[in-house]
């Protein structure tokens, strides 16, 4: 440690040494402060060069502060100069300084109460969309049942979008859910019996394609059953 | 919004790139002190300083909507107000930048054999900073009393990082110079 201080002034300061007036004023990050507090408490040369840099940093404030201050002539001189000046149109500001000056515009008990009745608005919306999954999901495994009131003929006409049936693993989150019904281009339209879900697909598909779609879905990490809907 | 104590910096600026005049004086009545001892310590002289103080806020009234919020504002003005000083002392003609009228300013103090007659160490060192060039002076006062980290003063000073720490350095032997020829000892170097 004692090589970190230089007795010589023809040698080369180290890298602590020269740290030493930034650690004085308290201006150094964190990591390098305790870098200079150690080889402080292990290198008395340093601390003495230390405590003459604790020397300059006082008076150098002492010589500042002791010069004074302006005269009201330079305000006067600066508001009569910004009168001088044209007219400012008054542009939108840019995104960041709009944001800042909003925030900044609330009261303190504003934000707080703004901050709060935000945490609870995802409280609740995260506690909705839990519950429903947790109530699903705990039943036992169960495949749909054909429903026997179902039309035995197809639909004429415009074809309309395919469905299916899907039941999610128990560790599936709201946001694996959100996701895959993404990738998919697929929304929920209803709960089903035995925690399956009833999607729908934003097109109509044939029999092959769905069955090919629905296999795919099958092996999901967070899908433990994907059949068509009747 | 009215515009309170509380509101930072940025935000004021913000304001002043609108026009607001409040704003302005506010931002004004924070810094204008230290711009004026910082153009002070530069130019040596009371009355260039106070124009510099015009000069500086005239800039940021003008400049605000192009304040990107890189840096703190004060760095912003200090590095304003040295660009400034500098412009100053270029346009008299008894000054010029280079080492031989560093050597004329510090000739202007007391000499050595006179601070040691003051006795008084504080003093001393304080007539001895006084004594330093101004490239001495300057980086003594933006970090010490001005309190700018490395990075700042390299932004204010348009200096590498690296230049700042070593230059520094030389400024505090320097004045261990200046003090030893005074027959003062801090046990340093």
């Amino acid at each position: 440690m004692m090589a970190l201080s230089k007795k010589m002034l023809e040698q080369e300061p180290s890298e602590i040494e020269m740290l030493l007036p930034w650690h004085a004023a308290g201006t150094l990050n964190a990591r390098d402060a305790r870098r200079v507090e150690e080889a402080l408490a292990n290198d008395p040369e340093l601390a003495r060069q230390y405590a003459a840099v604790r020397g300059e940093y006082e008076e150098t404030i002492h010589l500042n502060e002791s010069l004074g201050a302006p005269s009201a002539r330079a305000m006067q001189k600066l508001f009569a100069a910004i009168d001088a000046e044209p007219a400012r149109a008054t542009g939108s500001l840019p995104l960041s300084a709009r944001i800042a000056t909003f925030f900044a515009s609330l009261s303190p008990r504003a934000l707080a109460w703004s901050a709060s009745l935000g945490a609870i608005a995802l409280l609740l919306q995260a506690g909705i969309i839990g519950a429903v999954l947790m109530k699903t999901q705990t039943a036992t495994f169960q495949t749909a049942s054909l429903s026997t009131g179902a039309p035995i003929t197809r639909e004429l006409g415009a074809a309309a979008p395919s469905r299916a049936l899907v039941r999610f693993t128990p560790e599936a989150r709201v946001a694996d859910v959100t996701a895959l019904l993404d990738s998919y281009q697929a929304s929920i339209i209803g709960d089903a019996k035995g925690g399956m879900f009833r999607l729908q697909f934003d097109k109509a598909m044939s029999q092959d394609e769905l069955t090919a779609l629905l296999g795919r879905m099958q092996r999901e990490k967070f899908v433990n059953l994907a059949v068509a809907a009747p | 919004m009215s515009v309170t104590q509380a509101a930072t910096d940025e935000v004021l600026i913000a304001r002043i790139a609108q026009g607001d005049r409040l704003a302005m004086q506010v931002l004004y009545g924070r810094h204008h002190v230290r711009v004026y001892r910082f153009g002070l310590r530069l130019v040596r002289d009371e009355q260039t300083a106070e124009d510099l103080i015009s000069e500086v806020f005239l800039d940021v009234w003008r400049q605000a909507g192009k304040f990107e919020g890189r840096s703190a504002v004060s760095t912003w003005l200090l590095a304003i107000t040295r660009f400034k000083a500098l412009s100053a002392l270029r346009r008299r003609k008894d000054f010029e930048l280079d080492d031989e009228a560093a050597n004329a300013i510090e000739d202007s103090s007391d000499d050595p054999e006179t601070v040691v007659q003051k006795k008084d160490t504080s003093e001393a060192l304080r007539e001895c900073l006084t004594g330093l060039s101004p490239d001495h002076r300057e980086i003594v006062d933006l970090v010490y009393y001005h309190e700018k980290s490395v990075e700042e003063v390299a932004e204010i000073v348009g200096i590498p990082e690296n230049t700042v720490k070593t230059r520094l350095f030389y400024a505090r032997k320097k004045l261990a110079e200046l003090l030893k020829a005074a027959g003062i000892e801090r046990g340093w170097p």
